[in-house]
């Protein structure tokens, strides 16, 4: 067992954890966080998707104690109340969703992506989404989506 | 209200649950006290169980139940009820479960599954199913006789034949003996998984009095309810199957699945609840798959491209089990020589046995497997008589007129397939396709294949739809068909709009689907739902319109033929300024006095497949389908002639869909099921070593399409209305993903000629070819 302190969506947590516990058991178990998604348990899939320290990270292979001192983002932070992110707006209007099961890894890949890219080609969303499966969509309206988003964010600073 | 409301891209119902997280699915789902299982699986192909010690994981604390094959005396299944819960005597494939254990937590179930003590004697195993049908193979059940059938299926026992489909047509001895050209060819496609992104995933929690409530990730609540009821010897009324989000299905969570495990689990933990998830590798092991297919195509030409005999056989590779593959054999063989007219036919096909993971459907139900021959072989055959691919297609393709090969006469309101092959030709320039502009050694290549399919199902599936009015004047609409993705409820909450002329965010599609509460659906599958439940959706939003008006006509003082319904009010026809408003009948109507008439509004509809016949055994003679969906894809490729390399440039595909209800969602279905078809064209494939074991059991080793990997695509929507359809709409949900393996092919043959008879297309398998061509 060890102590670790973190923030999740800007909240403090302080839990003891087991050496081997997974960070994606943790937030999904423990603190109920249930929006990031077990694909696959190896990395692979993308459904776990947090934001660690300002990069997307696949939750299901980090330990919770490498998550001491830092701050994550889940999807459940994403939205305040009735009002959701250009993200998420921009995964709405363009169709981007379809059983909904890879959606919020996907948009946390989005979001770790236009956090340090606002203006990202179809090369940089394929680079940066290419850890996230989606067997439905085909993934055609998720990088519309992405565009969108972009444009919007854009929008918004100007 | 003005705006036209069939047609247009309303946005999807629960979008907005789905993007912030909300979305519950079963996986997220947690009951108090509920226990976690975890089943022992079996190393071997197939091999006795000599003995199973559970002495030590039943001493482990933390753990409540541990069961085996001996303790679960139930056969359960679809169509042939061949499948055991846990493994009994015997194992027949690699991954099979051979016992479970329930415990306080996933470790502890872990933990007292390695305890499980499992002696085996191995047997021979048949992993080939051309060997499996050899008279000495080693048989995977030897009590086929014995195992209960629905009617239209017949096993052969002593032998791994779980179903034979014969099509007879016209005279294929006179055909072949008229025909200029024979031309023989055989092709082979291995066993695909799902990969939905949920994993399978279900809980019980078993009650006094043998009840049961399952929450469970399965597309058909119906289909679990019965198959448990008639697996377990329970009252249908005893269980309740709840399905909230559901995380992909593609098939794969048709019928039913682990839900009788953890029932048995339950029961044994004295009604603790007991939720079970699949992890990855072992939904890819332990998790049925689509079957592997190996055909045999014998066709007779004429010099002018004319078909005038077509001699078939498809040996299904169904795995351990077929409870549903049966289906899958009979239902590709009423579609088995593809879209086109044929005199003289004889099919034979064949769902066999191995010692292998099983089958069960996949979107497509058989049809992109049997698609991969028919329509390479229909570009082998142009090749051999130096025709054009389009232009043999266009010489034999289903016309107005056309007599299918179970003898269904095609009429006005069947689609186009000819027309979705003109439109695809047309947007990849077919005719164009010189490598000019190429560096050397580079070729391109130009591909068309068409397709078709119809509901797979029995001749009297049923569904039904209930409208119940709230106290604002909105209505609730409740189906047991799911949806898990397709996008049905946004469509069927259109339909509703549109008969009663309200808006659409209006009309709460109840999204949890609960047997307790909703009326029968028999499955959702099959791309019949937006067919069906539409149907039944229409005729319960007139039964809703029927009811306003009685209600209505009191007060407003005239007879129910002199209403009519317009921006959610009833309202006189000769006077449309005197009306009353859907909110103030929805409880009842009041009086202004306090007299009151009418009461809480409810109405419902229902709809059954129409004039579906069983097929002849020995002919294959009836009408199996309740709806033809026609489509056609064109794909440009760019060959590496040297290496075999190739790059996808382009794919056009066009449905004859009918009427799309939603056009954005009808994208969302071709572009969804176009990158599956390309997963499975390009990348996908089971591999088993010598002796059984499942190679490609991790995302690592089985790949499925990135974002990175997707090529131009370009939907065409083409509407022929269908006369019984919902605003003449089809569905749309599996064609998609048919023959994108064939139109690959196709191109890739266009482009260097090499002769591609095996999925899926790859480098090193065009390069062998390439190497064996010199």
């Amino acid at each position: 067992m060890k102590t670790i302190n973190f923030t999740v969506n800007g909240r403090n947590y302080k839990l003891d954890v087991k050496d081997n516990e997974i960070l994606l058991d943790v937030l999904r178990e423990k603190l109920h966080f249930t929006g990031a998604k077990e694909g696959c348990g190896e990395g692979e899939c993308g459904a776990c998707t947090v934001i660690m320290d300002g990069k997307a990270v696949t939750s299901c292979i980090i330990l919770a104690v490498e998550a001491d001192g830092s701050d994550i983002e889940t999807i459940e932070g994403q939205s305040v109340g009735e009002e959701i992110s250009d993200i998420q707006e921009a995964f709405i209007e363009e169709n981007a969703i379809q059983c909904g099961f890879c959606t919020p890894g996907m948009v946390m890949s989005t979001k770790a992506l236009l956090d340090r890219n606002p203006d990202p080609s179809d090369e940089d969303i394929d680079i940066a989404l290419s850890g996230n499966i989606c067997r439905c969509t085909g993934y055609y309206s998720i990088r519309n989506a992405v565009k969108r988003a972009a444009e919007k964010k854009g929008g918004s600073q100007s | 209200m003005t705006e036209e409301m069939i047609g247009k891209s309303v946005k999807r119902i629960k979008a907005l649950e789905k993007v912030t997280g909300n979305a519950k699915f079963v996986h997220d789902i947690e009951i108090q006290g509920m226990l976690h299982a975890k089943m022992k699986l079996s190393p071997h192909a197939h091999a006795k169980i000599v003995n199973i010690d559970t002495t030590k994981a039943k001493s482990l604390p933390g753990v409540w139940a541990v069961l085996t094959g001996k303790e679960l005396p139930y056969k359960v299944g679809l169509y042939l009820v061949d499948k055991d819960i846990l493994a009994v005597n015997k194992v027949r494939y690699q991954g099979e479960p051979v016992a479970a254990v329930a415990a306080e937590t996933k470790e502890i179930a872990e933990k007292a599954v390695e305890l499980i003590e499992v002696e085996y004697k191995k047997l021979d195993a048949v992993l080939d199913v051309q060997k499996a049908v050899e008279e000495d193979a080693p048989l995977v059940h030897e009590n086929l006789g014995e195992l209960e059938s629905a009617p239209v299926f017949f096993p052969k026992p002593g032998t791994n034949i779980a179903h034979h489909t014969k099509i007879r047509k016209g005279d294929t001895e006179k055909g072949f003996a008229k025909a200029d050209h024979i031309i023989e060819n055989e092709f082979t496609l291995p066993m695909v998984d799902h990969t939905a992104m949920e994993t399978h995933t279900s809980i019980a929690e078993w009650k006094p009095g043998r009840k049961v409530k399952i929450w469970t990730s399965a597309q058909s609540p119906f289909a679990v309810r019965n198959l448990l009821a008639n697996g377990l010897h329970l009252n249908h009324e005893d269980i309740e199957v709840i399905v909230p989000y559901v995380g992909g299905g593609f098939g794969g969570k048709a019928g039913i699945h682990f839900e009788p495990l953890v029932t048995c689990l339950s029961r044994a933990a004295d009604g603790r609840p007991v939720k079970i998830v699949m992890s990855r590798e072992e939904e890819f092991n332990s998790v049925p798959v689509r079957q592997g297919l190996y055909s045999r195509l014998k066709t007779g030409v004429n010099d002018d491209g004319e078909i005038v005999a077509q001699e078939t056989e498809f040996l299904w590779d169904s795995g351990a089990n077929a409870d549903y593959g049966v289906n899958v054999t009979r239902a590709a063989a009423t579609a088995g020589v593809g879209p086109y007219e044929i005199k003289n036919v004889k099919l034979d096909s064949k769902t066999v046995y191995t010692n292998k993971i099983f089958g069960t459907a996949y979107r497509g139900f058989g049809h992109l497997e049997i698609l991969w021959a028919i329509e390479r072989q229909m570009d082998l055959v142009a090749k051999e008589i130096g025709i054009s691919p389009y232009d043999i297609r266009m010489k034999n393709g289903l016309d107005v007129g056309s007599v299918t090969i179970t003898g269904e006469h095609i009429g006005e309101s069947h689609g186009r397939v000819k027309e979705c092959l003109r439109e695809v030709a047309k947007e990849i320039d077919f005719e164009n396709r010189d490598s000019d502009d190429l560096p050397e050694g580079k070729k391109r290549g130009k591909g068309v294949a068409t397709l078709h399919k119809a509901p797979a199902m029995p001749t009297n599936t049923g569904t039904a739809a209930f409208l119940k009015f709230n106290e604002n004047g909105t209505l609730n609409l409740t189906v047991s068909l799911t949806d898990y993705g397709q996008g049905t409820y946004t469509a069927l909450a259109q339909i509703v709009a549109d008969q009663l002329d309200m808006p659409v965010d209006k009309v709460n599609v109840v999204w949890e689907n609960n047997t307790e509460t909703e009326p029968y659906d028999w499955q959702t599958v099959a791309s019949k739902g937006l067919f069906m439940s539409g149907n039944a959706v229409i005729k319960a939003s007139q039964d809703m319109a029927q009811q306003l008006k009685e209600v209505a006509s009191e007060p407003l003082r005239c007879s129910v033929e002199d209403l009519v319904i317009e921006d959610e009010k009833v309202k006189v026809r000769h006077h449309l300024d005197k009306y009353i408003s859907f909110k103030e009948l929805a409880m009842g109507y009041t009086y202004e006095n306090g007299n009151a008439i009418g009461g809480p509004l409810v109405a419902r509809g229902n709809y059954i497949a129409q004039g579906l016949t069983n097929l002849d055994p020995e002919t294959g003679q009836g009408l199996p389908a309740l709806d033809w969906t026609y489509g056609a894809h064109g794909v440009e490729v760019i060959v590496d002639e040297d290496t075999g390399e190739f790059e996808v440039v382009k794919i056009a595909s066009a449905f004859d869909v009918g009427k799309a209800i939603n056009k954005e969602n009808v994208i969302g279905q071709i572009q969804g099921g176009v990158i599956q078809g390309y997963g499975s064209a390009v990348m996908e494939g089971y591999q088993f070593s010598e002796d059984g074991r499942l190679l490609t059991n991790t995302f690592t080793d089985y790949k499925v399409p990135s974002i990175a990997d997707i090529p131009e695509l370009k939907p065409i929507i083409v509407e022929n209305a269908q006369e019984d359809g919902p605003y003449g709409a089809r569905g749309v949900a599996e064609h998609p993903m048919l023959s994108i393996p064939s139109v690959i092919g196709n191109a890739v043959q266009d482009a260097i000629g090499v002769k591609i008879k095996e999925m899926p297309v790859i480098p090193e398998k065009i390069f062998e070819l390439i190497e064996a061509n010199k």
